[in-house]
């Protein structure tokens, strides 16, 4: 599904085929599929309207209004039929019924950036909560709405909370001013709490790993620490140095080719196919002799939010590679293997990196940074894909399919689906 | 000059000046000896000689003689007079006094020059002990100077010390207080931040009160119809029960997760177990048997006594069930006897392996080492050749894999291809060999059928000229009886004639044919029955040459080999 300034345009994943076109009342700010594909709720921010569209039944049609108090923020519940309207200012959030029309609220919610987190198997969410001046949580169930658990936390200033896959534990961390990580059971107690250190910046981003084993923590020191589950104590530390001298470790390197202009061909007019294509470079990986040093960028200092860093991390679908970005060393992917903590690629990229995934079923990782290029790394080896077609289309996103076959490639205004093949074994 | 002392002696005044200076001398203090016993050591003979007549003279002798005895008398030697008053000298008893003087007085220079040796050799030491003294002295001058400057350098050191441990803790002190001020401004941004919040807060609740008493024209839902929910069940409502469900299906979710981690840890945990009661057998197994020597190795013994009972009590009960800290416990404790107890005899191994080979009952268990050394490099080579093998299949493999069908088939087509040319290649080559041998043959038969016309020619030639030879020889025969010269010329040149022309393998077999018949040709020396025998041989011959070639001419050939014979 993709929307168009107010139009909503349903295609078929693989075929791209218009499959249906709905009409919204303003521009659509966000949209998001229901868990079971049977709805689409579109969501217009500035006038604070809902709407929702069936796929089933067409000229089903649902619109929620919330009137004055503005709408910031529209999420599914993990059944398919709430709603969950986050008001402006974060005055409270608005459990819409599609079953029973009926409203439940929720008070002071806390506006940060992971506010609301659902568990992998839909039961429970968990909602972050500040009251004078203090950070709470609380545990709903899902089925009812009802309230579980309602426990406070001692962080400062709550910053995120993500279950665990298993659903199991919740992870709390603190603001970057303060490195803090708390660990909450489903029912409340508090696990453990971690801190690394006290005062330089602290955790910037965190991950679960598919098994519940391991929790990364990314922080502004440019390390990860790896916490396991057993007794949410640290395993390692994961640097991230502008130098790489570990001769195990293979570093990719993206390399340009300068293109071979055919001079014949230029005496009739080309098309604007053929000059692009001409004119683009391509490029290709080429392995890096170790030591190797990355491009290293030292932030300013008197900003907030420095690109300092681990910004992204991601666990690999079977567990076993975690891919962190250090935002210092924009332009590098590093890939660690999980079984053995080491770090087993480095791939230096052209450009600053804009986001990596994943593939969901397969050790697979597709990296984009902004050019027209896609990048993909498996342990086999790496390739770059070109994206065909006429200009520059900047990749500024992607997202892989479920079954991993297929990826889409987002750019500003354009957005592609790359198919991958399987090999006929 | 010391002690004078006058001796009134009633003898000239010119000898008491002599002997004064010499008695008193005598009795000189002994401190003074020293510088005057040199004078004294050698009294020069122009001395004596002039002491002598100074001292006795003609007028003076019996004087100078009582004096002598005097003195002698005085110094303990008997006297020299022969009596007691008389005037005769007893000369054995002055040459007695004479040689004892004479042996004082080299007792007395002996003395002299020992003690002279003594002092020179004092005088050295003395010298000695001075140059050293003063050495050390400058020795002591110059360590305490070192002293002085170490001692210097030290205090230096310590205020720099001193200095810098005030350095340091005055950055600590900095630290602390900025890590205070740190604290103190975070508690008051804190601070800051709640007032802030509360008013926020504040502005919040009354926004949503005025929103609230807006709402009801505003906010709506508008649904077409309901729809159902996602697994068909209707909502309930809320009541104590199903908080209470909730509450139980929570605990469930917690439960169910912490079972699950635990059979996973009781799965680790039996593997663990099963792989340490492995170890433990195994390093048994290693150790050499003990149980022949208890009372030396008591400490081992009474440990493998307490493994057994270990291993039986272990293997009694169901290992997976136990879990209880003691079991765990012993377990861990004998195995790490026994590791300690391998550890032991390895290191004990390795020595007596460096020493040298001893044949004892350890060396059961260990491999000499160049044995061993001869394996693992057997081992490594074949290990290496394995991974070549492997390489290259491997690369076989890819390009098998990586190659497109196409590509496959291209390769296969290559390869036919090259067979095919190479076939070709030989096949050109051998048309060309057989049309070579063609050639060859047709020309070897057209020279074979000249040949043969030509010899036929010749022959017949050969036949008309012998016999006209024949006519003319038997013409002669009758008339000569010998004519062997000219028979022989005859056959010497029908020979020649022959061998000029022959180059048929006929004419080899011919001449073999012929050689046999050589002894029996010999026996006759008469030529007149020869053209009998010839024709005899004419016949046999022809009969037994029978050659495919065209050869018309048994005569010819009998005749040739009648004369090879002959010749």
């Amino acid at each position: 599904a993709s929307c168009i300034q107010h139009r909503l345009v349903v295609r078929d994943a693989s075929s791209l085929q218009i499959l249906q076109l709905y009409t919204c009342l303003d521009q659509i700010q966000y949209l998001e599929w229901s868990s079971d594909s049977l709805f689409i709720l579109c969501a217009m921010y500035k006038r604070g309207i809902v709407q929702v569209w069936s796929l089933e039944q067409p000229d089903w049609h649902c619109k929620i209004d919330e009137g004055s108090v503005g709408l910031v923020a529209s999420c599914w519940s993990p059944d398919g039929r709430h709603i969950l309207n986050t008001t402006e200012f974060h005055l409270r959030i608005t459990v819409w019924s599609l079953c029973t029309k009926s409203v439940s609220y929720i008070k002071y919610p806390k506006a940060c950036q992971q506010g609301v987190a659902f568990t992998k198997d839909g039961r429970y969410m968990a909602v972050a909560e500040r009251r004078d001046c203090k950070d709470f949580i609380s545990i709903f169930v899902c089925k009812n709405w009802q309230l579980l658990r309602h426990f406070d936390t001692e962080t400062q200033d709550l910053f995120g909370i993500e279950w665990a896959p298993n659903g199991c534990v919740l992870a709390a961390w603190d603001t970057c001013l303060e490195y803090k990580v708390l660990l909450y059971s489903l029912d409340g107690r508090l696990l453990s709490s971690y801190s690394a250190y006290e005062w330089p910046l602290g955790v910037k981003s965190i991950a679960w790993s598919p098994s519940s084993q391991f929790l990364a923590i990314g922080s502004f020191d440019e390390k990860v620490r790896i916490l396991n589950h057993v007794t949410w104590k640290k395993i390692t530390e994961l640097d991230h140095p502008a130098t790489i001298t570990n001769k195990k470790t293979i570093v990719y390197k993206e390399v340009e080719k300068s293109p071979t202009v055919d001079t014949e061909r230029l005496s009739f007019l080309p098309t604007r196919a053929l000059t692009s294509s001409l004119f683009s470079t391509q490029s290709k990986y080429d392995i890096s002799q170790v030591p190797v040093s990355l491009q290293y960028i030292k932030p300013v200092a008197d900003r907030a939010n420095p690109k300092v860093g681990v910004g992204m991390l991601a666990f690999s679908a079977d567990n076993c590679f975690l891919a962190t970005k250090n935002d210092n060393i924009p332009n590098a992917v590093w890939i660690w293997d999980i079984r053995k903590l080491k770090l087993s690629v480095v791939l230096e990229q052209l450009c600053t990196i804009q986001y990596f995934q994943w593939d969901p079923c397969q050790p697979r990782l597709a990296v984009c940074t902004g050019g027209s290029r896609v990048y993909l790394w498996s342990p086999a080896g790496c390739i770059v894909v070109q994206v065909p077609g006429e200009g520059d289309f900047q990749i500024m996103s992607l997202s892989w399919h479920s079954s991993g076959d297929s990826m889409l490639l987002l750019s500003k205004d354009h957005f592609c689906v790359c198919y991958l093949e399987r090999e006929e074994v | 000059m010391g002690d004078w002392k006058t001796i009134t002696v009633p003898v000239l005044s010119s000898d008491s000046k002599n002997i004064l200076p010499y008695t008193s001398e005598r009795k000189k203090s002994p401190t003074s000896m020293n510088s005057q016993v040199l004078r004294l050591s050698l009294p020069s003979p122009k001395n004596m000689h002039s002491f002598f007549s100074a001292f006795c003279t003609e007028e003076n002798i019996e004087q100078s003689i009582s004096y002598i005895d005097r003195e002698l008398t005085t110094l303990g030697f008997p006297s020299i007079y022969a009596e007691a008053k008389g005037k005769e000298l007893n000369l054995i008893a002055i040459v007695n006094c004479i040689n004892e003087l004479l042996a004082l007085q080299h007792k007395n220079l002996r003395a002299q020059e020992e003690v002279e040796m003594q002092h020179l050799k004092l005088g050295s030491d003395m010298d000695h002990l001075q140059n050293c003294y003063a050495k050390l002295k400058e020795q002591l001058e110059l360590s305490k100077r070192e002293i002085v400057g170490l001692q210097e350098r030290d205090r230096q050191l310590q205020i720099k010390n001193r200095n810098l441990h005030q350095l340091l803790k005055n950055e600590k002190d900095e630290v602390q207080k900025l890590q205070n001020i740190i604290s103190s401004r975070a508690t008051q941004y804190n601070h800051d931040m709640k007032r802030k919040e509360r008013e926020y807060n504040k502005l919040k609740e009354r926004l949503h009160q005025l929103v609230m008493n807006k709402k009801d024209k505003k906010l709506a839902m508008e649904v077409l119809n309901y729809v159902g929910r996602a697994d068909g069940k209707r909502g309930a409502w809320r009541t104590d029960k199903t908080e209470a469900r909730n509450e139980e299906e929570m605990y469930k979710v917690l439960l169910s997760d912490y079972e699950q981690r635990q059979k996973q840890l009781l799965l680790e945990n039996a593997e663990l177990k099963k792989v340490l009661q492995q170890m433990k057998k195994d390093i048994i197994s290693l150790l050499p048997p003990q149980k022949q020597k208890p009372k030396e190795r008591s400490e081992d013994g009474l440990v493998l006594s307490d493994q057994e009972e270990d291993i039986g009590e272990l293997n009694k009960e169901n290992m997976w069930e136990l879990s209880c800290e003691t079991v765990r416990e012993q377990l861990t404790n004998s195995i790490r006897k026994q590791w300690r107890i391998l550890k032991n005899h390895v290191e004990k191994l390795d020595n007596q392996v460096s020493r040298g080979h001893s044949g004892a009952l350890n060396e059961k268990d260990v491999i000499s080492r160049e044995d061993h050394e001869l394996e693992t490099e057997k081992l490594e080579l074949e290990i290496q050749q394995c991974k070549e093998m492997i390489k290259t299949q491997q690369q076989l493999l890819q390009q098998q894999l990586t190659c497109d069908d196409d590509t496959t088939l291209l390769l296969q087509d290559c390869y036919l291809l090259e067979e095919r040319e190479r076939l070709q290649e030989e096949w050109r080559l051998f048309r060309e060999q057989k049309k070579n041998f063609e050639k060859e043959r047709k020309s070897f038969t057209e020279a074979a059928i000249r040949l043969g016309l030509e010899r036929k020619a010749f022959e017949e030639d050969r036949g008309a000229w012998l016999k006209h030879q024949f006519l003319s020889m038997t013409a002669d025969c009758k008339s000569e009886n010998v004519t062997t010269p000219s028979a022989f010329l005859r056959s010497k040149y029908l020979v020649q004639i022959m061998f000029l022309h022959s180059s048929d393998p006929d004419i080899r077999l011919v001449k073999s044919a012929s050689r046999q018949r050589k002894p029996s040709s010999v026996l006759s020396p008469t030529i007149s029955p020869e053209p009998c025998q010839i024709s005899q041989y004419i016949t046999q011959n022809s009969v037994a040459s029978e050659k495919p070639a065209a050869d018309n001419m048994p005569n010819l050939w009998v005749e040739s080999d009648d004369k090879e014979e002959t010749e």
